[in-house]
């Protein structure tokens, strides 16, 4: 799989101009980007394996004129890929190769914090991290936290439904947005919530978030803002083997304890993290878990007080809790550092997301196990427990021919173990092109359809960032193909939640 | 599936099947209890969903249960409760049996909605049954899922106009290890102020109502937590039997508001100072909620200027609509929904948008 070609010849250059010289009449000349080196920086989000150069991009400043650049594209038939930071882990804002992207970074102020109401109202091109900066004041926060935070934008967070370390106990983006504002592709204004919950109607909102920008473009976001915790200590507890860790998250939850984070990295991600910043983990164990606590100082010791004695019955080898806010970092930071340290040891590394429910945490990581060999690739695992949502990061090197190919297919048969164990292709990162045929494995056709019926309730044109998300039925028929043609899977008969 | 299970839904299955080949709608209903919250009469034949009942998975370190539509929300109450857990939002039960079907096609939430959430913040997946006949899954039974659109949460609340809801996955979370309740002597303007500043605070709230000159304020947590709150805010602790009373008399509508011929309720922003509306109302979730026993010409307006809706609860409506009206735009991708997933409208016609 891979973007195609993007077009050269003099059909596209006149198709460029034209619409090039559409959106000048309404937007100011340094607002629309053409020359080739001004589009090279569009050319691909977080997923770098995935480039295609736009038409054209489009940088509005005001809701105005992003209902200008919509209302023209949809007069000129121009598909439109919506862009926040182009943070995103799964090619969701790659470019179309006629289209116009439509980056809006330039919408980035934040409208109105309301400390009484506990609310922010935000352009989408603010930084998530920037919302919990500008809230700190009143003794509060924005909840989600992604690993992107310090860049990833809040508009690019509603189309991806991004999720972070602390979902278990505060909830996805979805569970923390109140409304949103924005445009269809014919240029008519939607709100959709807001500050009065429950409104009448079905909850579009719902639906908008998570859409990868094919059902609306958002203008402004409300967003929820709760009370920072007072105090967070996290627990380090080691384990000789990973079903050991997976048994005792279970046993944890089990226990009546919902923690703040609770993470687990196998022995390969502590091995690869640890020299490069000396976290303090236990290069023996098999599995490190962190589970953390936050509240109040008398709840926190009581939680701490619990999840030491679950740890104990269940067969820790060792733990430590934080005593400093310096520690509790210290531990974190070879958990927040898997990435860059995979990047260290290895040329690429490509991340996969599946979501399983955690009771088959061991067989996943025994099957992971054998398609290593099977690859002849090396991957390290690191776990957002708590929700089950896995993180397997696959190690390659780009330039040795056939490696990625092998990562990609490594990655996509972790994505349907996934789901035949009862869980999802995506749990944070979405679909967008990387996993379109890993949805043909967990939706049915008449699913697939269901789907097309929401994208088309919103944008009849089917320009907003088409060929992303959702496969056709073609798509589908081809990789089924493809498979049975490889000779292994797929399991149609078997139950797939 | 067991076999009577699955003839059941086989059954289900032909009624759609049938209703669909000869354009006859269908109503869709649990238990009933709810038969009152609808824009217009029910019409169509009914399509009783109470025998596609039974717990199709439960494992409390998962936190996750799954049942089919007709399951009584009795039965997954206690067999939660056997095990420390429950349902966070709380839903209503009017005083009936409701079904978990019913429950989640209403989407409405209690006194804990505005602290936990609301019913579709717990929605992890749905299985539909379509207008053409088909079984389809939508979520899964993980708490992280961004596969596809959100289709399971647009179903909750849909009041059953796009399809057949005949499983539900919901994430349950564990009891709070202690709970109490306090009582404040004060204004419902002090009041409201009061419960903002609160849940600007790091307490263990878990409700916050107002009702004829008393504030009522419920902490659930820690036990550490909830002890540390009590002698914080002061106030008059109340005897938990009482407690009990009292919130189960706002979750399931038992209080005596509840029985008015003529009642509003009104969803605002929780800052909202008490508003312009004659008569007394009982205030919950903090403040975002204002129940009315009285008719207002004006009250819509009211709600709308205060940047919210007025749903008319109980009695006739006066200008001819029960929900709050819709934007335009958003109307316009109602009808488009409707007209995808339900071509010859069979489904519980105009129950949420008259027409529709």
């Amino acid at each position: 799989m891979s973007a195609p070609a993007p077009k050269t010849g003099p059909e596209h250059a006149t198709r460029q101009a034209e619409v090039a010289a559409a959106l000048r009449r309404v937007l100011p000349a340094d607002c629309v980007l053409s020359r080739p080196e001004e589009l090279r920086p569009y050319e691909c989000d977080g997923l770098s394996v995935f480039r295609c150069k736009p038409m054209l991009v489009a940088l509005p400043r005001t809701e105005q004129e992003v209902r200008d650049v919509l209302l023209t594209c949809r007069r000129l038939e121009v598909p439109v890929v919506a862009r926040g930071a182009g943070t995103g882990l799964s090619g969701g804002a790659t470019p179309h190769e006629t289209g116009v992207l439509l980056s809006l970074a330039r919408l980035n102020q934040i409208l109105e914090i309301d400390p009484a109401a506990r609310i922010a109202r935000l352009q989408p091109g603010v930084r998530n991290l920037k919302v919990s900066e500008a809230a700190a004041p009143h003794g509060l926060y924005y909840a989600p936290d992604p690993s992107s935070q310090i860049a990833c934008s809040i508009g690019g967070n509603v189309a991806e439904n991004s999720g972070g370390v602390h979902c278990l106990k505060y909830g996805l983006t979805v569970h923390n947005v109140l409304g949103v504002r924005g445009l269809t592709v014919d240029g008519d204004l939607i709100e959709l919530g807001g500050r009065a919950p429950d409104p009448s109607g079905l909850d579009l909102l719902a639906l908008v978030i998570g859409s990868e920008g094919l059902l609306m473009v958002i203008t402004e976001v409300t967003v929820k803002l709760i009370p920072r915790p007072p105090l967070a200590r996290v627990v380090m507890a080691s384990f000789a083997d990973v079903q050991a860790a997976g048994n005792a998250v279970a046993a944890i939850i089990a226990a009546g304890i919902i923690p703040a984070g609770l993470e687990m990295m196998d022995r390969k991600a502590t091995a690869a993290v640890e020299p490069f910043v000396q976290a303090g983990y236990d290069l023996a164990a098999e599995a490190i878990l962190l589970a953390e606590a936050d509240g109040t100082p008398e709840e926190v010791a009581e939680q701490i007080t619990d999840i030491e004695a679950v740890l104990r019955s269940a067969g820790a080898t060792a733990w430590v809790a934080s005593n400093s806010e310096t520690e509790r970092l210290r531990y974190w930071s070879g958990r927040k550092n898997a990435f860059p340290a995979a990047g260290r040891i290895s040329a690429d590394y490509y991340c996969m997301d599946g979501t399983i429910p955690r009771k088959n945490l061991g067989a996943m990581l025994k099957a992971i196990e054998m398609m290593e060999e099977r690859y002849a690739l090396r991957c390290m695992n690191v776990f957002h427990a708590g929700d089950g949502n896995l993180h397997p990061l696959i190690l390659f090197d780009a330039n040795i021919p056939g490696e990625w190919e092998r990562a990609d297919q490594f990655g996509a048969e972790i994505l349907e173990l996934c789901v035949r164990l009862g869980g999802t292709i995506t749990g944070e990162h979405g679909v967008g092109i990387e996993k379109i045929n890993s949805m043909c494995v967990q939706f049915s056709d008449a699913e697939r359809a269901a789907f097309f019926a929401v994208k088309a309730a919103f944008d009849p044109s089917g320009l907003l960032n088409p060929g992303k998300t959702i496969p056709t039925l073609a798509r589908c028929a081809e990789y089924g193909k493809m498979h049975i043609h490889a000779g292994e899977l797929p399991h149609p008969d078997l139950p797939r939640f | 599936m067991d076999p009577s299970s699955q003839a059941t839904l086989q059954e289900l299955r032909e009624r759609v099947n049938a209703a669909h080949r000869n354009r006859a709608p269908l109503r869709l209903r649990g238990a009933g209890t709810k038969d009152f919250y609808a824009e217009s009469p029910s019409a169509g034949e009914l399509l009783d969903l109470r025998p596609y009942r039974g717990i199709v998975d439960y494992e409390p370190s998962e936190l996750v249960i799954t049942a089919r539509c007709g399951t009584p929300l009795s039965v997954i109450d206690t067999l939660l409760a056997d095990r420390g857990q429950f349902l966070a939002f709380e839903p209503p039960a009017f005083g009936g049996e409701p079904t978990i079907g019913g429950v989640i096609a209403a989407g409405l939430s209690g006194p804990r909605r505005p602290y936990a959430g609301a019913a579709r913040d717990f929605v992890l997946g749905a299985t539909l049954l379509s207008a053409e006949g088909e079984i389809l899954r939508f979520g899964g039974q993980v708490m992280k899922n961004v596969a596809g659109f959100d289709v399971s949460r647009l179903l909750c609340g849909s009041l059953g106009i796009l399809g057949v809801i005949t499983e539900v996955s919901l994430k349950v979370l564990p009891r709070p290890r202690a709970e109490e309740t306090l009582r404040f002597e004060m204004s419902a303007a002090d009041a409201v102020t009061t419960f903002n500043r609160w849940s600007g605070q790091p307490l263990p709230l878990s409700a916050a109502a107002w009702c004829a000159g008393v504030a009522w304020v419920r902490l659930s947590g820690a036990t550490a937590a909830v002890r540390a709150a009590l002698e914080r805010l002061g106030g008059e602790r109340v005897d938990s039997t009482e407690a009990t009373r009292w919130w189960n008399a706002l979750r399931h509508h038992d209080h005596p508001i509840f029985s008015s011929n003529m009642l509003w309720r009104l969803s605002v922003p929780d800052t909202t100072p008490p508003l312009a509306l004659p008569g007394e109302p009982l205030i919950d979730w903090g403040g975002a909620l204002r129940w009315y026993a009285a008719d207002h010409p004006d009250i819509r307006n009211v709600a709308t200027a205060a940047g919210g809706t007025a749903v008319l609860w109980r009695g006739p409506a006066p200008d001819g609509t029960r929900f709050h009206p819709l934007q335009p735009a958003v109307a316009t991708v109602h009808r488009r929904l409707k007209d995808r997933f339900d071509p010859h409208g069979i489904f519980n016609p105009g129950r949420l948008i008259a027409g529709l």
